[in-house]
């Protein structure tokens, strides 16, 4: 029989590590799917060590996660046994690979937030929150870089490639806003000082897209519609189809190792 | 395979307690900056190296094999020129 659904008591903290630990495991699955595709050796690698680097950071967010909830769900159980409507990630994270040019415009819209996000998140007062944001602050520095060169690259590239990057950037722009949205338990947990205001970063973030886009010869948009929904469990419908295949084995086989 | 755009580059790294740069192998990359990244993801994955230098291979210039005979053997006779070759006289001691 297939294993079911786990039940997770969301507690604001829980809830606050799901959501980062979420964001991670999708979009390392998503770059793993390039893992043998990728259009040419070097980065093939290159997009698998990031996967892995996110991984591990979503391992450590689960554990955490699991931890303070004080149940049996571990970190395991947290990725392989919650359906759609339970996972907490961005809706950014999840939108398919498409060509190249939109998987490298989507890592550079998270790890440009997400380099600001733990760097600042070092200085949290739980002390769990701030050695995973001490590790994955140096991760998320290189994602950045990375994402940054290739994109002035694709941008000041060929038409084509200029084309294809613009056209990547016009599709993932409105999934940008979520990343700076806070509710109130998050709120709380900013005012206990454990969280820190990702509203806070959206202005060193815009700097930093707006000067790999202006070397790119890129433009950003200028529309501020946001799609919202990940946080709170409505997803698009990509999501369903990558946990089908990301849970598939632990679904049909409960508890198999190998 | 001819690859105009992204040509080919030697990778150097100097290990953690090595003291010299070693060649450890070549990629493709488009230019200096981008072959120095991949050489990080492909080549320092298990923490083999704290620097990194890459080298357009255009850039070197390499005997030639079929010259081996006159660039090398000349100097396999000159057993002088290794300091064992030399007695060194007891009172100098432990050297």
């Amino acid at each position: 029989m297939p294993a079911a659904n786990i039940q997770v008591s969301e507690t604001p903290l829980v809830l606050y590590a799901l959501r980062r630990a979420d964001d991670a495991l999708i979009l390392g699955h998503r770059l793993s799917e390039w893992c043998g595709h990728a259009p040419m050796l070097e980065e093939d690698m290159a997009l698998s060590n990031i996967a892995l680097d996110l991984i591990g950071q979503a391992r450590e967010l689960y554990t955490y996660a699991s931890n303070v909830e004080g149940k049996d769900n571990d970190e395991d159980k947290l990725a392989y046994l919650r359906d759609v409507r339970q996972y907490r990630n961005l809706l950014l994270v999840e939108q398919p690979n498409g060509d190249f040019a939109q998987t490298l415009v989507r890592q550079f819209f998270y790890s440009a937030f997400a380099d600001l996000y733990w760097r600042a998140m070092t200085s949290s007062r739980d002390t769990t929150l701030a050695a995973i944001a001490a590790k994955s602050e140096k991760e998320s520095a290189y994602h950045v870089r990375h994402a940054s060169e290739w994109l002035i690259r694709l941008g000041d590239g060929t038409d084509g490639s200029h084309a294809r990057a613009q056209a990547a950037i016009d599709h993932l722009w409105a999934f940008t806003g979520e990343m700076f949205a806070v509710d109130d338990g998050e709120r709380a947990l900013i005012h206990a000082g454990i969280a820190i205001d990702p509203g806070t970063l959206r202005g060193r973030w815009l700097q930093t897209l707006s000067n790999v886009a202006g070397e790119a010869t890129l433009v950003l948009p200028q529309n501020d519609w946001m799609q919202q929904g990940g946080r709170a469990g409505r997803h698009s419908e990509h999501l369903g189809h990558l946990l089908s295949e990301l849970q598939s084995m632990q679904r049909t086989f409960p508890g198999l190792t190998w | 395979m001819a690859t105009p755009n992204t040509p080919l580059w030697e990778v150097f790294i100097r290990s953690r307690n090595g003291l010299a740069h070693k060649h450890v192998g070549s990629l493709h990359s488009s230019d200096a900056t981008m072959a120095l990244q991949a050489a990080r993801d492909i080549y320092t994955r298990r923490g083999e190296g704290l620097s990194i230098w890459v080298v357009p291979s255009s850039a070197i210039t390499a005997s030639d094999p079929a010259e081996k005979g006159m660039m090398f053997e000349p100097a396999e006779s000159k057993i002088y020129r290794h300091p064992t070759f030399y007695e060194v006289p007891e009172e100098v001691g432990h050297m």
